[in-house]
């Protein structure tokens, strides 16, 4: 492999890592100041996509708009849904946890199928984001996927500037290590939570709208994200943002040289990474912090 | 105790419920198909189309075949082959169906197969390629009005060969019918003097092909051959054409690759060359009465699934007339099966010994939203059905 | 060390008196002894293709006991545990050759494959705790079974098939031969009846009352001076190798493997198997996977639901949905609870 294709595969690896994060940041919000394992999280994503798909005509060349208009409805749809139903599980173990979000996987999937069809769909990036340049002489990247990678890290430098710099954050970060010392101090804990999940759901929604006219639009997109993003989640370190970051690079650079060295094996080659970080350090890269 | 005795007893209810016993018949009362398909998951719409045209070949015959109603069961296979056995059991041994149809996905399809063999049940399939099941699986009792994995490889080759090709690689994922398609290519364009440098394969369905079309551009080949389906295809010809590739390395597939992706693929699969047992605008009388039926009844148009469940319907309509209906006459019934040249909409097609379509093979060019038929590829092609014993 | 055991007898003895698993449920033998009997006798009364049913709801009945062992004595949610179902499996169909195999090859071969891997995930996994326990025992799994998805010696995606079923020929005398449907139905019957009194005796040991110690405070445990480790492991490795068993016998019934079976979907399926049935109680784990899976095929039947049945996704998940929400302790709960309203 020389220079040119190296340079380029890590391109390629910083950019699959970059979207991974902007999936995995919302679980691990969720499931490290909340303590829910929310296997539907895949479905958000799936929820984006979609959103994408069907507010793309009413649009057009508008992204951020768009962008905007589909981040408004996902938080909406996340406060509605935490009300309804994830405020239920706090109280519950995680076996229960597990199993019930589960079922929703099962639910959503089916109200897909039957509100939109099984349909592979696709969408088209922002006429001013079309085309590409050229690498060296090897091949064209679009310009579309240097703004996905863009966009991704500046919603992790928002974030992490939300989570640390701001009031909100530090009510976040208190009720993560203590729920009823900031009950006690008088913060409604429970709005905070389901501010925290609306938060959780917008940006998996939001890597699903930006991904979009990458990935395509099409049944079964949530499941494929999902276990990859659990073990983003869990090398980084439940509930830490930065390890989430880190780790999402991580298996972007194993997923993608994987690939091109170990045909065969690069499916296993994640899991083989999470399980060696994980008897190195039981906890995840980053112990619970952000 | 009464916790446990109750939930036995509820459990009872269930049990008795789920596994509803039906009588069945010989020659006379309706005959009892059974339709094994994808109703849930990425393939649906494809099992909705192959039940559609099947469905519309019985209308046309006025709701009977030989001469006996139709009555249906339906199960969903999930596309999923490790509940394969159990799925084909409740339509073989809960509703003894006399007659299986399916499926989409080739692995769900092999189950079916061995099924069929071990039950001596009939089995008509509308779709599922893999090349085993008319290779050392072959039996006198299963018939496909589909294709094989093979079929339009080896054309694509062929096409390639006579565009001179000399360098080709391939990208599939890695599971048996990307394998037995990527041989097909292979071996057609070894014939016309041409031959694939590297054989590229993902996990399936990983669908993060940017890596490998990395891969691509480094090595340079004269052309790319691919074989994906639904998402994986929608999203493959776009990354490629995104990469720029597709200006100076053309890409072939079977018409997988752009059968009913075209929407999603827009700009990025114009001009494609795809090779098919079908194109949509085929402009021939038996097409078109065809299409305007379909449209009528489904409000949608057909596409080449649609079609391989009509003909499905038709290949066992023939063979059902030649028994007037009685099907103890078993082997009256798939001798006439495997006689018949059926009359499809795709063009007429005669059934190889060991159950595959002998047919012609269509270069097709992508013109808009259409697989638009450019010409024959290959006249009369018939998978070399490897280690079949018939 | 003599004073160590002392104290450590006083803590399982004290452990004793919670209600768990090893308490005499209503019945005590009789109940189970009895279910064993009727469903011996069911081949008298039902088609062949309800006895495919019943083999199958046995079959995951030893798969759903196998991980109430972990889960509700040991208290560890793994939520990996169909690799070792499919690792048997696979184990099983690979080492059969054109020809069959022997039973007396396979079942050891299956389940010391199982075991294997169990021992080798476990004495990893075993060094987390909580929520990266459950995320860890996934990995293992998950690369399990991209082992057997993507590598050609796996058999890939869409997996093997086993064309002659296990014999068991003893002195040229066939005594067992899976390949006859009412050898399978006794055969797996006596494997189930034989795992429900194997676990009901370990639960009911020095070993079952030291998890079940483990289970309610770990760190309890370790204070008395007891080394916890080793008991999570072998429990662990038990549990596979049971898991494993039942690999076998399901590639024997299918005539095939796929590494579906490995999935995560597998695992779920099982962990809600046993919260159907109830936590804790080896009758829940067997109700659960019998109610588990006829709950599917009621959902899935056209014949009893119409047009909803295509909507099977739907139905499946509310039911899942409202049950564990409203019945935490699945149905074996809701019995005790019918019990204690009648009691007033």
């Amino acid at each position: 492999m020389d220079l040119a294709t190296f340079l380029v595969q890590c391109l390629n690896a910083v950019q699959y890592g970059l979207l991974l994060f902007l999936v995995a940041s919302g679980l691990t919000l969720i499931f490290g100041i909340m303590g829910v394992i929310n296997l539907a999280h895949g479905s958000f994503y799936m929820l984006g996509a979609y959103l994408a798909f069907a507010l793309a005509p009413w649009f057009g060349d508008w992204f951020f708009s768009r962008l905007l208009v589909g981040v408004v409805l996902a938080a909406a749809f996340g406060y509605l849904l935490e009300w309804i139903f994830f405020s239920f599980l706090y109280e519950r173990d995680h076996l229960q946890q597990v199993l019930l979000t589960y079922a929703l996987i099962l639910v959503f999937e089916e109200m897909r199928s039957i509100l939109v069809g099984n349909d592979v769909h696709g969408v088209t990036a922002p006429s001013w984001l079309a085309g590409g340049f050229r690498l060296g002489g090897l091949m064209e990247y679009p310009w579309y996927r240097v703004f996905a990678s863009v966009a991704c890290l500046v919603v992790a430098l928002a974030l992490y500037a939300v989570v640390n710099r701001t009031r909100l954050g530090m009510m976040i970060r208190a009720g993560a290590s203590n729920r009823d010392m900031v009950r006690g101090l008088g913060v409604d804990i429970r709005r905070l939570y389901r501010i925290v999940f609306a938060g959780g759901v917008a940006l998996a929604a939001l890597a699903g709208m930006i991904a979009a006219p990458l990935s395509s639009v099409y049944p079964g997109m949530g499941s494929s994200v999902l276990i990859v993003c659990f073990v983003v989640v869990v090398i980084g370190g439940i509930g830490s943002i930065t390890g989430a970051l880190v780790a999402s690079l991580l298996v972007g650079v194993v997923d993608t040289f994987g690939k091109v060295f170990f045909a065969e094996w690069s499916g296993v080659g994640i899991y083989v990474l999470m399980a060696v970080i994980l008897v190195w350090r039981p906890e995840g890269l980053m112990k619970r912090g952000f | 105790m009464p916790s446990t005795r109750h939930t036995l007893a509820a459990l009872a209810t269930l049990f008795v419920a789920s596994v509803s016993l039906t009588a069945s018949a010989q020659s006379t009362g309706p005959i009892k198909i059974g339709l094994m398909l994808p109703y849930t998951g990425t393939y649906a719409g494809l099992g909705n189309a192959i039940e559609n045209g099947f469905k519309l070949y019985v209308q046309e015959q006025g709701g009977k075949l030989g001469g006996r109603e139709v009555q249906y069961f339906k199960v969903d296979d999930e596309s999923e082959p490790s509940k394969a056995t159990d799925n084909v059991n409740k339509l073989i041994k809960r509703d003894n169906v006399d007659v299986l149809v399916g499926t989409v996905h080739s692995g769900v399809a092999l189950a079916m197969a061995k099924a069929a063999k071990e039950n001596n049940t009939l089995l008509v399939i509308p779709n599922a390629g893999a090349d085993a099941i008319t290779g050392p699986l072959c039996s006198a009792n299963i018939v496909r009005s589909s294709f094989s994995n093979w079929q339009p490889g080896y054309a694509m080759g062929v096409v390639a060969g006579t565009k001179g090709i000399k360098r080709a690689m391939t990208i599939t994922w890695a599971y048996a019918a990307g394998a037995e398609s990527t041989k097909g290519f292979t071996e057609g364009l070894e014939k016309g003097g041409g031959k694939v440098v590297k054989d590229l394969t993902l996990p399936f369905p990983n669908v993060e092909f940017q890596a490998l079309l990395t891969e691509i551009a480094a090595q340079k080949p004269d052309a790319v051959y691919a074989f994906f389906a639904g998402g994986g295809a929608v999203k493959f010809v776009k990354d490629y054409a995104a990469a720029g590739l597709n200006k100076t390395i053309p890409l072939y597939g079977p018409g997988f690759l752009t059968d009913g992706t075209l929407e999603a693929q827009g700009a990025s699969a114009q001009n494609m060359l795809t090779t098919l047992h079908y194109a949509d605008n085929l402009d021939t009388p038996r097409n078109n009465n065809f299409r305007k039926a379909y449209a009528i009844a489904f409000k949608t148009q057909p596409d080449v699934y649609a079609v391989q469940g009509y003909d499905a319907a038709q290949i066992l309509a023939a063979g059902l007339k030649a028994v007037n209906g009685d099907l103890s006459k078993r082997d009256a019934l798939t001798a006439a099966m495997h006689k018949i040249t059926v009359d499809s909409p795709r063009g007429k097609f005669t059934i190889s010994p060991a159950g595959n379509p002998v047919q012609d093979i269509y270069l097709r060019e992508v013109k808009g939203n259409n697989n638009e038929f450019r010409s024959v590829a290959v006249k009369s092609l018939s998978d070399p059905a490897r280690g079949c014993k018939l | 060390m003599a004073s160590d055991a002392g104290v450590s007898d006083a803590v399982i003895a004290d452990v004793g008196a919670l209600p768990d698993i090893g308490r005499r449920e209503a019945g005590g033998w009789l109940v189970p002894a009895a279910a064993a009997l009727v469903v011996a006798a069911l081949p008298l009364a039902i088609s062949p293709y309800g006895q495919d049913v019943v083999v199958r709801i046995a079959i995951y009945a030893i798969f759903a006991l196998s991980l109430e062992l972990i889960v509700g004595a040991a208290g560890l949610v793994s939520l990996g545990h169909a690799a070792f179902l499919g690792i048997g499996a696979y184990a099983t169909v690979l080492a059969s050759s054109d020809s069959g195999a022997s039973l007396a090859l396979l079942v050891p071969l299956a389940i010391g494959a199982a075991a294997a891997y169990a021992l080798a995930v476990g004495a990893l996994s075993l060094r987390t705790r909580g929520v990266y326990f459950i995320m860890v025992t996934l990995a293992f799994a998950q690369m399990a079974y991209f082992v057997a998805h993507d590598t050609k010696a796996g058999g890939g995606s869409d997996g093997i098939f086993l064309y002659i079923k296990p014999t068991l020929v003893v002195a040229g005398l066939t005594l067992v031969d899976l390949g006859q449907r009412l050898h399978l139905y006794y055969a797996v019957l006596a494997a189930l009846v034989a795992t429900y009194a194997f676990i009901a005796l370990l639960l009911g040991s020095r070993f079952g009352h030291a998890l079940a110690g483990i289970r309610v405070n770990e760190q309890r445990m370790r204070a008395a001076g007891f080394a916890t480790t080793p008991y999570k492991l072998a429990a662990f490795v038990i549990a596979g190798a049971l898991a494993g068993l039942a690999g076998l016998l399901l590639a024997v019934k299918d005539g095939a493997v796929n590494p579906e079976l490995l999935s995560w979907h597998e695992s779920g399926a099982v962990l809600l198997m046993l919260i159907f049935g109830g936590i804790g109680s080896l009758r829940g784990a067997v109700i659960g996977a019998v109610a588990f899976t006829l709950l599917k095929e009621l959902f899935q039947s056209e014949a009893l639901l119409g047009p909803l049945a295509s909507h099977w996704q739907l139905t499946l998940g509310l039911t899942i949905i409202a049950f564990v929400a409203a019945l935490p302790r699945g149905l074996i709960g809701l019995g005790a609870r019918l019990r204690g309203a009648a009691r007033g």
